[in-house]
């Protein structure tokens, strides 16, 4: 997935009483990134739906992007996988539940299978809505992986779709790393030192990747690196929700099993427990 | 140097009669709890993490290591010490074994309340054994309740039917307790000088000489009630057995042990590093190490285990102990004591050793301890009761179990939920960072913070140094439990002993039960539209104290219609949930409050708390907006704000977002010195209506300091601007 802007979008579209906000939020995504929608509908075709469909396209008020509806039966994991690779999707729009009931979490739900398996970007929305709600604050994860500087460029060029003024790249340094164990004010004064050597450590590599992406940041975007302290994977999640962010942007992890669940680490804390909207990017 | 040798002196005049009556009331020989003493002394003194701490026979294990004797010897004491020797190695390993594994928190995990019920039975256990012997009956055996029957025959029966043996025994035994008693009451410092536990050893000790010297009658008080130390005391050391090994119930008996000791030990170091006047942090870890190898010394020559002790480290700080050195003293002292003096050491009777034992017992057990369980919660004397009763109906172990039981349950039926807990006990919930404004340190603990996860939140304080500012936020927890509370409480009197600052913030609409500071908070569902918040949290009370400085007035409880925010666009499209901490001037052109609200049915971001100041303005002022971020643009947008430039100051203009209708009449309002002052404004968004100024701290809920800086910003902007 290149640094560029997405072209394809892809949503699965369930005649709920979610259908019209889901719809909204895909279709204006497409019309912000300049890109096209495939809709796609897990079932058979018929005219009532197709009326509904049409209806609320119709009602669309903003720029509507070039889209084709596609109607296909099967399961619904299936169904949506095989039209992302069919039709070149480079993100996949999902409405989730924001907290799951313990048992479907292990199961999973179709959004979150589809999130692990997934060959391009997932966008998970945690409460989409009819009205447009400004995007105005982006976190993206600073983790020291192949996949970061991709997910920070994403975030780069999704900030100048949505029109985000803050971007805010996150460090989050996990308790092992610092290899001081704190019982008094000596091993005190010890871990601090190493805590602020890290610090300056991960901020001197943001900044490498930074100046590797120089052209691409957002002008009227405010960038900021904030360190964090806590469990890699899970307190990123708190800090959007601490900050109240709007998306936050996070690298795929490699996939997981039912192990991972019940165990859960890195992406599986926020899946568990979704913050606020969460875009996933992937590696090709 | 000469203030740590004077102070382990006097705490070796305690050591002393306590040492050797914790020995005989667990049922082990005397010596062994001066072998524990000194040996505890000598090695945690060099080897330990504490710095005024004493170590030495506990108060706590009494009880399980006479159980202990019983069980594993089955009847046979001699038998029984030898199994209980091997045992206590054990616990010395394990404790160890807990020092490496840096399990020095395990203190924190035991919910409060139980730990003092457990406390209070062990109390309650020791004073009622050696009331027995104080009264001359050495033999009594039994569980609690059927001793505490048996109690008035006891106490009567050496006037009565056991007066041969038991009446001068008794005698001094309640003039033994007399003297404890009334130690405290005696004004006279030269009486203060030595320490009550001796005066009672100089007064049985005396009375033999009186009748060896200048009585003609005999010794009144019977052999069999003597204190009995062998004549030769280094001579063959006690050979632990540990042919027990293998089975159960002696690792039933090490278990207990090494629970209690550690328990006993943690708490005691916590509680001394309070009073440390140094106010230095003591290595936990390496003091259970220390206690664990010298307990495995002390095993090996016949002594019991060695814990840290509250009593005697107290004496040690009030006698201007510095450091490490009192402890090794306090042993040195005791070891030349029991050399040069056991002649005198065996004048001693038991029923002087018991009485000092009954008072210990009584303290530990008594009744400040229930009021001061029930001040905190009903539901905490609830837990205290229970964990008592059933330590004292089965044993220790199954009560502390029993305790966290309890408080588990306890917290289900008031939270109403046990997924809850189930879903979020394992996850993490913890997050800090260092604030790029303030450059203070930020944690904020989400989803309930109780005894089961403290841990978590614990291993994030214990990284921030105590001399800097710290803001804890429970907005995003939903339960605090009283064991929480009151380490919280623990860390802040250590940052302000330090220097630094350590603000609860996000509390104040939860709802307590009770006035107690340390009382379980728990967040009440949203649909009570108003609440009912009858006690004040600390921050509230602070806020509280700081209006009536200032001749302000404060409610907990604030009015949404007196406010009307909404009438400011920051607020237009969102819904005010509550308003309270309201603080106003007395003419109310200055209002500070906290406001609860969220942006909207249709945005998922959850309630967002922020700490608002209004200012009634005397006289119609421009309508603006500024901020550091320019977020949020749209409502301003829509109101006909343009971006406004001063070009006068361009450095302001490129740090500062600012939007208004009338540009000529905010550049007049934004005089030099205003736009001067404003340069260094913290991260306050500002706007006006033309009647009122909002000025928000809108991260997140001020902290005290942060609020009276607020009011500062306030007054002088208001004096500047003219407003």
């Amino acid at each position: 997935m290149s640094q560029s802007a997405y072209k394809t979008f892809l949503v699965g579209v369930a005649f709920s009483p979610n259908l019209k906000p889901n719809l909204f939020e895909a279709l204006r995504m497409a019309g912000l990134f300049g890109g096209r929608l495939v809709l796609v509908h897990v079932g058979e075709k018929t005219r009532s739906k197709e009326e509904e469909l049409l209806q609320i396209v119709a009602s669309f008020k903003e720029e509507l992007p070039s889209y084709e509806v596609i109607w296909h039966s099967g399961n619904p994991v299936d169904v949506l996988l095989k039209n992302c690779v069919e039709h070149q999707a480079d993100l996949l729009i999902l409405g989730a539940i924001q907290r799951e009931a313990l048992f479907t979490y292990y199961l999973g739900s179709v959004a979150r299978k589809l999130t692990r398996s997934a060959p391009c970007d997932v966008l998970l929305l945690i409460k989409p809505s009819a009205e447009r709600v400004p995007c105005q604050h982006i976190v993206v994860n600073g983790l020291e992986h192949p996949k970061t500087q991709e997910a920070i460029a994403t975030s780069f060029s999704a900030a100048r779709a949505l029109g985000a003024r803050k971007i805010t790249i996150v460090e989050e340094i996990p308790e092992k790393d610092i290899h001081v164990k704190v019982d008094d004010d000596w091993s005190l004064r010890k871990a601090t030192i190493v805590k602020e050597r890290i610090k300056v450590r991960e901020h001197s590599r943001v900044k490498k990747i930074l100046s590797r992406l120089s052209d691409q940041l957002p002008n009227q975007a405010l960038l900021q690196i904030q360190p964090i302290f806590g469990r890699r994977g899970y307190s990123i999640g708190h800090y959007a929700k601490v900050v109240r962010a709007d998306l936050l942007v996070m690298n795929a992890p490699k996939p997981s099993s039912l192990w991972d669940r019940i165990f859960p680490h890195d992406l599986e804390y926020i899946l568990s427990d979704l913050p606020t909207d969460v875009l996933i990017v992937r590696h090709e | 140097m000469p203030a740590n040798m004077f102070s382990g002196f006097v705490v070796s005049l305690i050591a002393l009669p306590l040492g050797l009556g914790l020995a005989i009331a667990s049922g082990m020989p005397p010596i062994s709890g001066i072998i524990a003493a000194v040996v505890g002394g000598a090695v945690v003194a060099i080897m330990g993490g504490s710095h005024l701490t004493i170590t030495g026979p506990g108060n706590g294990l009494v009880v399980v290591l006479l159980g202990a004797v019983y069980t594993l010897g089955d009847g046979d004491l001699t038998q029984g010490y030898l199994f209980t020797l091997a045992a206590i190695i054990c616990s010395g390993v394990l404790l160890l074994l807990f020092g490496f594994l840096r399990l020095g928190g395990l203190s924190e995990f035991f919910p409060a309340s139980a730990i003092q019920g457990m406390l209070a039975a062990i109390g309650l256990t020791i004073l009622i054994k050696q009331l027995f012997v104080m009264v001359g009956d050495i033999g009594a055996q039994g569980d609690f309740f059927s001793l505490a029957t048996q109690v008035p025959d006891a106490i009567s029966a050496p006037f009565g039917a056991h007066k041969d043996t038991r009446l001068a025994g008794s005698l001094v035994g309640w003039i033994s307790l007399a003297i404890m008693v009334g130690y405290s009451r005696i004004r006279a410092r030269v009486f203060h000088l030595v320490p009550a536990p001796m005066w009672v050893v100089l007064f049985a000790v005396g009375l033999s000489y009186y009748y060896e010297l200048f009585s003609v009658s005999p010794y009144p008080i019977a052999n069999e009630l003597m204190i009995q130390i062998p004549e030769n005391l280094f001579g063959a050391l006690p050979r632990p057995d540990f042919n027990l090994l293998t089975t159960i119930p002696f690792w039933g008996v090490v278990f207990s042990i090494t629970l209690i000791a550690s328990i006993e030990s943690l708490l005691s170091i916590k509680a001394v590093d309070k009073l440390d006047p140094e106010k230095r942090r003591s290595n936990t870890n390496r003091d259970l190490k220390a206690l664990g190898l010298a307990t495995i010394i002390s095993g090996f020559l016949g002594g019991m285990n060695v814990v840290t002790v509250i009593a005697r480290s107290s004496v040690n700080v009030n006698n201007n102990a510095t450091n490490k050195s009192s402890n090794f003293f306090h042993a040195l002292f005791l070891f030349l004591a029991v050399l040069v003096f056991q002649d005198q050491i065996r004048r001693i009777p038991l029923p002087a050793l018991a009485a000092i034992l009954v008072y210990t017992g009584y303290k530990l057990a008594s009744p400040d301890t229930l009021k001061k369980v029930y001040t905190v919660g009903r539901e905490q004397l609830i837990i205290f009761l229970v964990t008592l009763l059933t330590t004292l109906f089965t044993n220790l172990i199954t009560g502390i179990f029993v305790g966290v039981l309890i408080t588990f349950l306890t917290h289900i039926i008031i939270n109403r939920s046990f997924l809850g807990f189930i879903r979020n006990v394992s996850k993490p919930n913890v997050l800090m960072f260092m604030e790029p404004d303030s450059k203070g340190y930020y944690i904020s603990v989400a989803h309930f913070c109780s005894f089961l996860n403290f841990f978590k939140l614990k291993s994030k304080l214990d990284m921030v140094p105590q001399n800097k500012k710290l803001v804890v936020d429970f907005s995003l927890c939903g339960f605090v439990d009283h064991s929480v509370m009151e380490s919280l409480s623990n860390y802040q009197s250590l940052f302000e002993r330090k220097g630094g600052s350590f603000e609860l913030v996000g509390l104040d609409i939860h709802q307590a039960d009770s006035g107690h500071p340390f009382a379980i908070r728990k967040l009440l569902p949203l649909q009570k539209i108003g609440f009912i918040n009858r006690f004040l949290t600390r921050r509230q009370e602070n806020l509280k104290a700081i209006c009536e400085r200032q001749g302000w007035s404060y409610q907990a409880v604030g009015q949404q219609k007196e406010v009307a925010v909404n009438k400011h666009l920051y607020f237009k499209n969102k819904r005010i949930k509550r308003v309270y901490n309201m603080c106003s001037s007395d003419s109310s052109d200055f209002r500070v409050f906290d406001v609860d609200f969220s942006e909207g049915e249709f945005i998922a971001k959850e309630d967002i708390r922020a700490t608002v100041l209004l200012i009634s303005a005397g006289k119609e002022i421009p309508q603006f907006r500024l901020d550091r971020e320019g977020l949020i643009e749209k409502i301003y947008h829509l109101a006909g704000y343009d971006d406004i430039d001063l070009i006068d100051h361009p450095k302001f203009s490129s740090r500062f977002y600012l939007k208004g209708e009338n540009a000529d009449a905010i550049r007049e309002f934004f005089s030099d010195d205003l736009v001067g002052f404003l340069e260094k404004n913290i991260a306050y968004h500002i706007e006006s209506n033309g009647k009122e100024v909002l000025i928000i701290h809108h991260q997140r809920l001020a902290s005290v300091p942060e609020l009276e800086q607020m009011m500062q910003f306030g007054k002088t902007f208001q004096s500047i601007g003219k407003v």
